[in-house]
């Protein structure tokens, strides 16, 4: 049960109930969208660059608890941020998920209610694909994909 | 029913002893594979032992043994469904390569260009992919007939969209994402009158009640062999005599050609051997062999009772539940309960259950358009076989009411 409660922590289901920045914005310069061929979740990330700061992040799309809650405290989270510092927060919290077991650095703030998914060797996709698709807006692609990376 | 001892049946599979998560398994993604009772998985290990030898070319005692058990498992899968001979029998790796090569055959043989092949809403990406590459290749073109809310053929939308030009009518007999079980009789005939032929998907009809393919008059049945508890690997493509017989070869090597000369060609066996290339998959059609008798043993009468009996326990408990939906909530169905709950995806359910040590399928069950009917990016999904038990329906029931009140 405690692994459970890790992965579902308060602020998960509190994102996944009421998530962030949940809209579409037709005055992004640019978004991409991922998915996950496996089980079908689909996530769209609009992003505003101003200069080299990202303005303002949007999501939409379909998927569990542990993609929306990562896509919203995404959103939260890299606003205002310039493009490299997002890239390396999305670099973080992919160590946080996949590298060697540690205490999740203090930059990820909040993102560290995520870190519990690492136990869930099946969800850690659902968890990364915001990040993806973030990564892809920023670098011109137009799509994602929870098979690319990792 | 008489002599239904179900814990007896629970012990000839080994894996339903174990636990997961600390848990003792509750096992019910059986639409998804099911599990191998002893008597399967010693069948393969006593091939391996005692008679491994290549089939159809030694003349040593190994071969004609590992020969005459491999005929042997044609003839009692071809029993097993009804078909008139062995010789009907194609081993295949399973449903999906059964598909891909009557949908290769066919576009070769018979599909022309404006041709229409009639599928329908339900059917898994297997019962789809194959026939709109068969429609590319051939110019022919995929119709698909609507299914009704209830998850069933609607068979007025299907009348409607059978024509002249309707060459294939491919449909599945019950389906994996709901359960729901179509008329295939009166589909086949329907199809047959306007002069089209029919392959049926039996993937989840197999398992649950006796199929008989000369009743149903199809021209081609699939299924695999690793849902009837049988090994993985291992599938059968039934087809009408003279149907293998028009149908050209698919893959091509060894063991099934004639004669084989750079100067005067080639010519090829008769079918089954002419779809059967190379060294076949022997412990798989001996384990599947295994697997027929075994549910041939236990008896379909008794296997729709107690999957019936298990349905009318888990299903009322779960529409108690508070935003619950079961799709395809009919009452003549295979025993698979596809579900959703408000607010919260299939994963979500699909995980949790899981640290409870409950096996369900979430995500699209690889029926996307027949997920997009129903506007659902996927459904949970559990699915029975005759050894669950209503303590195991109740464990299921427990955890999802555990997973309602976590995400309330």
């Amino acid at each position: 049960m405690s692994e459970l409660a890790d992965l579902y922590q308060e602020i998960i289901l509190d994102h996944n109930k009421r998530p962030r920045n949940y809209r579409e914005m037709p005055e992004c310069t640019c978004s991409a969208e991922g998915n996950n061929p496996l089980c079908g979740d689909e996530v769209k990330v609009s992003v505003r660059l101003d200069n080299d700061t990202l303005s303002d992040v949007a999501f939409q799309g379909q998927g569990c608890a542990i993609s929306r809650a990562s896509a919203s405290m995404m959103t939260g989270k890299t606003k205002g941020r310039t493009a490299s510092e997002a890239r390396a927060l999305s670099g973080q919290v992919r160590d946080m998920l996949l590298g060697p077991e540690a205490a999740p650095p203090p930059e990820v703030g909040d993102l560290a209610a995520l870190s519990g998914v690492r136990k869930f060797p099946a969800r850690i996709k659902c968890a990364m694909l915001p990040w993806h698709t973030l990564e892809a807006a920023l670098a011109g692609q137009a799509t994602a994909t929870s098979e690319s990376g990792d | 029913m008489a002599n239904w001892d179900l814990q007896a049946l629970r012990s000839d599979f080994p894996i339903l002893g174990s636990s997961v998560n600390g848990r003792p398994l509750v096992y019910l993604d059986n639409a998804a594979t099911s599990q191998k009772p002893s008597q399967v998985l010693e069948a393969v290990d006593r091939y391996y032992r005692e008679q491994n030898g290549n089939i159809h070319r030694g003349v040593h005692y190994l071969s004609q043994v590992a020969t005459d058990a491999y005929d042997r498992a044609r003839e009692k899968v071809a029993r097993f469904i009804g078909a008139p001979s062995p010789r009907d029998i194609v081993f295949v790796r399973g449903a999906t390569e059964g598909i891909n090569l009557v949908a290769h055959g066919l576009a070769k043989c018979w599909l022309k260009a404006g041709d229409e092949i009639l599928l329908t809403r339900m059917e898994h990406h297997a019962n789809i992919v194959p026939w709109q590459q068969a429609a590319e290749q051939s110019g022919a073109r995929v119709v698909v007939a609507d299914i009704t809310p209830s998850g069933e053929i609607d068979l007025e939308d299907f009348t409607r969209k059978l024509g002249p030009l309707t060459k294939v009518v491919s449909f599945v007999h019950a389906s994996n994402a709901l359960g729901t079980i179509n008329p295939a009789r009166e589909v086949i005939r329907l199809a047959h009158e306007a002069g089209a032929v029919v392959l049926l998907d039996g993937c989840q009809s197999a398992p649950h009640f006796r199929v008989d393919v000369s009743v149903l008059d199809c021209d081609f049945f699939v299924f695999s062999g690793h849902k009837v508890c049988g090994p993985t690997g291992i599938g059968v493509l039934y087809g009408k005599k003279e149907w293998l017989e028009r149908l050209p070869v698919y893959q091509t090597g060894g063991d099934m050609i004639g004669r084989v000369s750079f100067e005067q060609g080639t010519t090829f066996r008769e079918a089954p051997e002419k779809f059967e290339a190379g060294t076949p998959d022997i412990a798989g059609a001996i384990g599947l062999g295994a697997a027929v008798d075994y549910l041939d043993a236990t008896g379909f009468d008794a296997i729709e009772q107690a999957e019936q009996k298990l349905r009318d326990h888990v299903a009322p408990r779960l529409r108690e539940i508070p935003g619950l939906k079961i799709y395809g909530d009919v009452e003549a169905k295979v025993p698979v309960l596809s579900f959703t709950m408000d607010g919260i995806h299939p994963h979500d359910i699909g995980t949790i259950l899981d640290t409870d040590g409950i096996a369900v399928r979430a995500g699209h069950h690889c029926a996307q358009p027949l997920m997009k009917f129903y506007g659902i990016p996927g459904t949970a999904r559990a699915s029975f076989a005759f050894y669950n038990t209503t303590e195991e329906a109740d464990a299921l029931v427990a955890s999802l009411r555990k997973i309602s009140k976590i995400f309330a």
